[in-house]
């Protein structure tokens, strides 16, 4: 049964596919927002399909063994981390306390992935956005951490599926965790490289950045751990920040969970259409100024009210 | 740190055409940049030489892609004044016209290609979406979207009708509203002002010392434009300001494109408006007396120059034309020093680069012995048969 849940639902299949939807559905909302028509529903499937097709080229001077399973190992740590997060009620399929933690590494993988595959290719432009990748990650990643670390101290656990029970009873606590909610946004959006966070590939700079060098199977790899990440993150926001309605029929739960997810993935589109895309330094600059700061006001507020609740 | 050298073309993602930098970078900061032009070269100059001036006109109006109009006027200007031709009003107006509903073209897609650059794609989108409006109303006009090909010795081929200078009112009542959303975007929206602000600086006495033309000029506080200037087509009879400001930066670039735009939608209406009857053409001999001639063009990248030297046969003797990026490119790499990776393709974007129209001359170097020859034009074309031939290629 257990593999099931693994390879199935909600494993790796349900992720790949609830992935690519996802994909469709920014890449539509994106299009639908910029007056122009959009991809087909099937186009992600199609470009994952055609990618596995494409024969693999691996950079002469590049780290071939590393080149080869990196992708691999973003995947495999993405998909890993959903076994934490709730979707169809408040459990999700294993929890200990502590699992955010473990859940926030997990979601840490792939980024340095990306940069040791850029730094694997040895090219120009990979190594560019492989320090990019690298640079950012510090920018966004003590501000995302201080969101979701927050929230789990009011709750007092330290496991998601805690977490979100508490918040589901607990009905208006979410309330105290807004700051936290927009702070986590911000984070993702650089977490996904998407604009105005998409330093790290700007195609206009710097071709591909991280995965100039890569084609064929192993970008698909990439693409695909990259859209899995955004089910995943989305998921753990909405258990996290958007705890309502978890005591439902399971089935109610899950549609319900969807909806959470569709509406952070049309956040992150809509943020995605009205910025343009900053400059790395810009970028840290932002985000130690403002998110870094505006994280440790939600810390203290969580704080003052834990206390005060006690 | 260590300095690293990236290729920046030929092909590259930020350039629309091949052209190659190689940029010096200490971390992601610019020290250095070396440009090597010369990937587009056509030989359209030698070219002319061997052609007629009725096919040259054609010719000419292919130099550039966006503004056709700009060099076809530009050279049929100089050849008209050899000539001496006295072209009729009317066409002169409409000449004005279709040159100042290029220049809108133009200016909008050079508003979304900047804003693709700084990765801000949905500008990129509306201002081609707002394009299209302009590029129907040329293909109306015309008969085509891009190298119009209205332009005859001695006036115009076609005349335009009542409902179109009507349509074309209309549209431009619609792209007004337009532009005026964009100036919006243009002075409220925080990412763009950060990402264009400060960047690319080139000050005034940089313009005057490296020459700087057109827009790139006109946003560093120098008042120079060839329509006021040096009046010619129907300028000297319509009112219009020209735009400058002191930003001296990308950001001053896109605020003089955008306020020009304004006022090309002013001057189409007073073109519109004060349209006179009569005919629009003369006839003009096929055989050009000789003499030489000398026309300047503001065209939406700066100032076009031509030169046309006639020996009294139905060829040119030699024709010279300096396209307004040729102008600008020692001023872009003034302006690329020091500044981040990040802000080169905004850069390079700002002076609305067509690098096509400025390839001029090649001189071919051999890397090897360093030796360098100039081709003549029977040369290069006997090159070129037999590159092809030795890739198994026949023509």
């Amino acid at each position: 049964m257990s593999l099931v849940y693994i390879l199935v639902f909600p494993g790796f299949l349900f992720l790949s596919i609830s992935g690519m939807f996802l994909e469709y559905v920014d890449r539509k909302l994106y299009a639908k927002m910029q007056n122009r028509v959009g991809p087909p529903w099937f186009q992600p499937f199609a470009d994952f399909v055609k990618l596995l097709a494409k024969e693999n080229l691996v950079p002469g001077k590049g780290k071939k063994i590393m080149f080869r399973i990196l992708p691999f190992f973003a995947l495999a740590a993405i998909a890993t981390s959903i076994i934490y997060i709730p979707v169809w009620g408040t459990n999700a399929l294993f929890s200990f306390n502590g699992d955010i933690i473990v859940v926030l590494y997990l979601l840490s993988i792939p980024t340095l992935t990306f940069f040791l595959a850029g730094y694997s290719s040895q090219s120009l432009f990979s190594l560019i956005g492989a320090v990019r990748t690298l640079t950012q990650f510090f920018a966004y990643e003590v501000p995302l951490f201080l969101a979701f670390l927050s929230a789990a101290l009011l709750a007092g656990s330290w496991s998601i599926s805690d977490i979100s029970a508490f918040y589901n009873h607990n009905h208006w606590y979410w309330l105290f965790n807004i700051i936290g909610f927009g702070v986590s946004m911000v984070a993702l959006l650089g977490k996904l490289e998407k604009v105005p966070f998409d330093i790290p590939e700007a195609e206009t700079e710097i071709v591909g950045g991280t995965f100039t060098e890569y084609s064929g199977k192993l970008l698909a790899m990439f693409r695909l751990a990259i859209d899995i990440e955004v089910v995943v993150c989305a998921a753990l926001v909405a258990a996290v920040f958007l705890p309502f309605g978890m005591d439902l029929h399971p089935a109610l739960v899950f549609v319900l969970f969807i909806v959470k997810v569709l509406f952070i993935v049309a956040l992150l589109s809509l943020l995605r259409t009205v910025f343009a895309r900053l400059r790395i330094d810009q970028m840290v600059d932002f985000c130690w100024k403002y998110i870094a700061p505006l994280s440790f006001l939600q810390l203290i507020v969580n704080i003052i009210v834990q206390g005060i609740k006690i | 740190m260590e300095k690293i050298v990236i290729p920046i073309g030929p092909q590259h993602p930020a350039l629309k055409e091949p052209e190659s930098f190689r940029v010096i970078l200490e971390g992601e900061k610019i020290v250095g940049v070396s440009l090597r032009l010369g990937y587009n070269h056509r030989g359209i100059e030698k070219a002319c030489e061997e052609r007629t001036y009725v096919q040259d006109l054609y010719l000419i109006e292919r130099v550039c892609g966006i503004c056709s109009h700009s060099h076809s006027t530009c050279f049929i200007q100089a050849v008209e004044e050899i000539a001496g031709i006295e072209v009729p009003k009317r066409a002169l107006y409409l000449r004005t016209l279709v040159g100042e509903l290029e220049r809108i073209h133009s200016h909008l897609l050079w508003l979304g290609v900047a804003g693709h650059e700084i990765g801000f794609d949905t500008l990129f989108m509306y201002s081609w979406r707002d394009r299209e409006i302009i590029m129907d109303i040329l293909a109306d006009l015309t008969g085509n979207r891009v190298n119009y090909g209205i332009n005859a010795y001695g006036g115009v081929k076609r005349d335009v009708s009542k409902e179109h200078l009507q349509k074309i009112l209309k549209a431009m009542d619609t792209l007004e509203e337009r532009t005026k959303y964009y100036v919006k975007v243009a002075t409220e929206e925080i990412t763009l002002i950060k990402r264009l602000s400060g960047v690319g600086r080139l000050t005034k006495a940089d313009v005057e010392a490296l020459d700087a033309v057109g827009p790139v000029a006109r946003a560093s506080g120098v008042d120079r434009d060839v329509r006021r200037d040096d009046p010619y087509a129907a300028y000297g009879e319509v009112e219009f300001k020209v735009i400058t400001v002191d930003n001296e930066d990308v950001y001053g670039r896109t605020l003089v494109r955008v306020g020009e735009l304004m006022e090309s939608y002013s001057i189409i209406r007073q073109v519109i408006n004060n349209l006179p009857d009569g005919p629009i053409n003369v006839r003009v001999p096929r055989k050009i007396p000789a003499g030489e001639a000398f026309s300047r063009y503001e065209a939406p990248r700066g100032e076009d120059v031509h030169y046309v030297k006639a020996n009294g046969s139905d060829k040119p003797e030699r024709v010279k034309l300096r396209a307004p990026t040729l102008a600008n490119i020692k001023p872009m790499l003034k302006m690329l020093e020091n500044y981040n990776l990040a802000d080169l393709p905004i850069i390079i974007a700002a002076i609305d680069p067509c690098f096509s129209c400025t390839d001029r001359t090649i001189s071919i170097k051999k890397l090897d012995t360093g030796s360098s020859e100039i081709m003549d034009w029977k040369s290069l074309r006997q090159y070129s048969i037999d590159w092809y031939r030795r890739k198994g290629i026949k023509f």
